[in-house]
C-alpha cells in the first residue's frame, strides 16, 4: 500500500489528525485506474513581474498533465502567464504546533523596524 | 498538549476570526462536519452539470451553446476546487466520489428536477445559481481556510452564470406569446425547488447550530432564504413575470417579503431519493465514470511511456517558468 499525501498534509512528521483516512478501504472503484494518480500543487504567476502564488491542487499522472489540467482549471479567464506544478509530497512544511517557539524570537526585536528609532522631525527623506 | 487545551486554542481561533488551516488541530466533529458539507457541495457542482448538459446540443444558437459549455466547464472546475478542499481534511478523492456513486453522499436536491424546455436553463441560471451564490458569498467567510479560498474563487466565476440565466429569460420575456409562456412556466416550476435549496427551516435543521458555532456557516437557512426571496421578488419585475406564490407580499413592518409555505413533504421526499430524476442522475454519473475508465488507463500508460523516454530530471523546468 503506497502512502497517500493530501494537500496540506505534507508528509514528514506523519503526526496531526490527518490520518483519518488511512484505515479506510477504497470502496467500489478500488480497481479503477486513476485512484492513485499523485496530487500536485499548482502555483500561478498572474502577470510578469509578480511571484507565483499557490492556487490549489489537482491529480495528474505526470507533470505535463498537471500543467495542462492546471491551465484548464485555474486560467480560464487569463489569470496567469506561467504555471508551476510540484508533487505535493515534495513540499515540506513547518509544524503549526511549533509556531510559538518558531516565530516567538522575532517578537522582542523591535529594533528591526524603522519605527523603533525616534528621530527629530526636521530630518527629511528618511 | 492535552485535548482540552487543543480544543481551547481551536475555539479561541474561531472566536478571533483566525482561519483554521489543514495542519491545525481541529475537533473530529468539526472535520467530519466539513467533509460532509464540502463534499456535498462538490457533488452538487458535478451533478449540476447534468440537467444543463441535456441542453448543450439543443441550445437555440451557437452563442448559447458556447456560453452553456463555458458554464458547465466552470462547474467542473468548482467541483474540483471543492474536492481538493475535502482532500485537505484527509478524505481521498476516490472515497468522496465513491460516496456519491453509492448514494451514500447527498447533493443539492435541486438537480433532481428535470429541465423540460430551454427556458429552464434560464431559470436555473437566475434562480438556482442565484440561490447558490447567496450561500456561497456567506461561505467566503467560513472558518476553514481552504474552503473559504475555494469559495472566493467560485464566487468570482459564478456571477456570469446568474447573469446569463437572467438574460435568457429576458429575451424570452420580450419574445412571442409562446416564448413568454415558456418563460413563465419555467419560473413556476423552478421557484419552489429553488427556495428548498436553502435547506430545512432553522427549527428543523440538524447541522445548523453547531455549524454556526464553529462559523462554518455564518447565516442560518431561513436568513439566507429570506435574502434570496427579497432579491428575486424585485428582479422578477424586470421580466414582467410573476412568481407562483399568492402569499408573496412586501411587509413594510418587517422590511422583507412575506411568502407562502414551502411544501416540506416534497422537500423531504426528494432529499430521501424519490425526486423525479434522482436515479437518472446517479446512473449518468456512474456511467460516465465507468465509460471513462479507458481514458484513465490510457493516461497512465502514456505517462509511463513518456517517463521512460525522458531524462530523470526535466532540464530547465524553472527557467522555462
Amino acid at each position: 500500500m503506497t502512502t497517500k499525501y493530501y494537500y496540506g498534509d505534507f508528509g514528514e512528521s506523519g503526526s496531526g489528525e490527518i490520518t483519518a483516512n488511512n484505515k479506510k478501504n477504497v470502496g467500489i472503484h478500488s480497481d479503477a485506474a486513476g485512484h492513485d494518480w499523485p496530487l500536485w500543487e499548482v502555483f500561478i504567476r498572474s502577470k510578469q513581474g509578480l511571484d507565483h502564488k499557490h492556487m490549489g491542487s489537482l491529480h495528474a499522472t505526470d507533470a505535463q498533465m498537471a500543467i495542462e489540467n492546471a491551465r484548464d482549471v485555474y486560467t480560464r479567464r487569463m489569470e496567469g502567464v506561467s504555471i508551476w506544478v510540484v508533487e505535493s509530497k515534495h513540499i515540506h512544511a513547518s509544524n503549526p504546533d511549533e509556531a510559538e517557539s518558531l516565530y516567538d524570537p522575532a517578537n522582542d526585536k523591535a529594533y528591526r523596524h524603522p519605527t523603533f528609532y525616534d528621530l527629530p522631525d526636521e530630518l527629511k527623506h528618511m | 498538549m492535552p485535548i482540552h487545551d487543543l480544543e481551547k486554542t481551536f475555539l479561541d481561533k474561531i472566536e478571533r476570526e483566525i482561519k483554521i488551516e489543514p495542519r491545525d488541530w481541529m475537533p473530529d466533529a468539526y472535520r467530519k462536519n466539513l467533509v460532509r458539507q464540502i463534499s456535498q457541495h462538490a457533488h452538487s457542482e458535478i451533478v449540476g452539470m447534468l440537467p444543463e448538459g441535456n441542453w448543450i446540443t439543443r441550445a437555440p444558437s451557437l452563442k448559447r451553446k458556447a456560453i452553456l459549455i463555458a458554464k458547465a466547464q466552470d462547474e467542473a472546475g468548482h467541483g474540483l476546487y471543492l474536492y481538493s478542499a475535502t482532500e485537505t481534511l484527509g478524505t481521498s478523492r476516490e472515497e468522496t466520489i465513491n460516496d456519491l456513486h453509492s448514494g451514500k453522499a447527498k447533493y443539492s436536491s435541486i438537480f433532481n428536477y428535470p429541465t423540460l424546455c430551454w427556458a429552464d436553463i434560464g431559470a436555473i441560471g437566475w434562480l438556482v445559481d442565484g440561490a447558490a451564490i447567496i450561500n456561497q458569498v456567506m461561505l467566503c467567510r467560513t472558518s476553514y481556510g481552504p474552503y473559504a479560498r475555494a469559495m472566493v474563487r467560485i464566487c468570482r466565476e459564478e456571477s456570469f452564470h446568474q447573469r446569463q440565466g437572467f438574460e435568457i429569460l429576458l429575451v424570452l420575456s420580450r419574445g412571442s406569446d409562446e416564448q413568454k409562456a415558456m418563460c413563465q412556466d419555467a419560473l413556476n416550476r423552478w421557484w419552489w425547488p429553488s427556495l428548498m435549496m436553502f435547506g430545512p427551516r432553522d427549527s428543523d435543521s440538524t447541522h445548523s447550530d453547531q455549524s454556526m458555532k464553529w462559523k462554518i456557516k455564518r447565516m442560518s437557512n431561513d436568513e439566507l432564504r429570506q435574502k434570496f426571496i427579497d432579491m428575486i421578488a424585485e428582479q422578477v419585475k424586470v421580466l414582467g413575470m410573476t412568481l407562483p406564490d399568492p402569499d408573496l407580499k412586501w411587509n413594510a413592518e418587517r422590511k422583507h417579503y412575506d411568502f407562502g409555505e414551502i411544501d416540506w413533504a416534497e422537500f423531504w421526499n426528494v432529499v430521501k431519493g424519490n425526486g423525479p430524476c434522482n436515479k437518472q442522475r446517479i446512473e449518468a454519473r456512474t456511467k460516465a465514470w465507468d465509460e471513462g475508465a479507458w481514458v484513465r488507463e490510457a493516461a497512465v500508460a502514456y505517462a509511463e511511456k513518456r517517463k521512460e523516454k525522458q531524462p530523470q530530471t526535466p532540464k530547465g523546468a524553472l527557467e522555462a517558468a
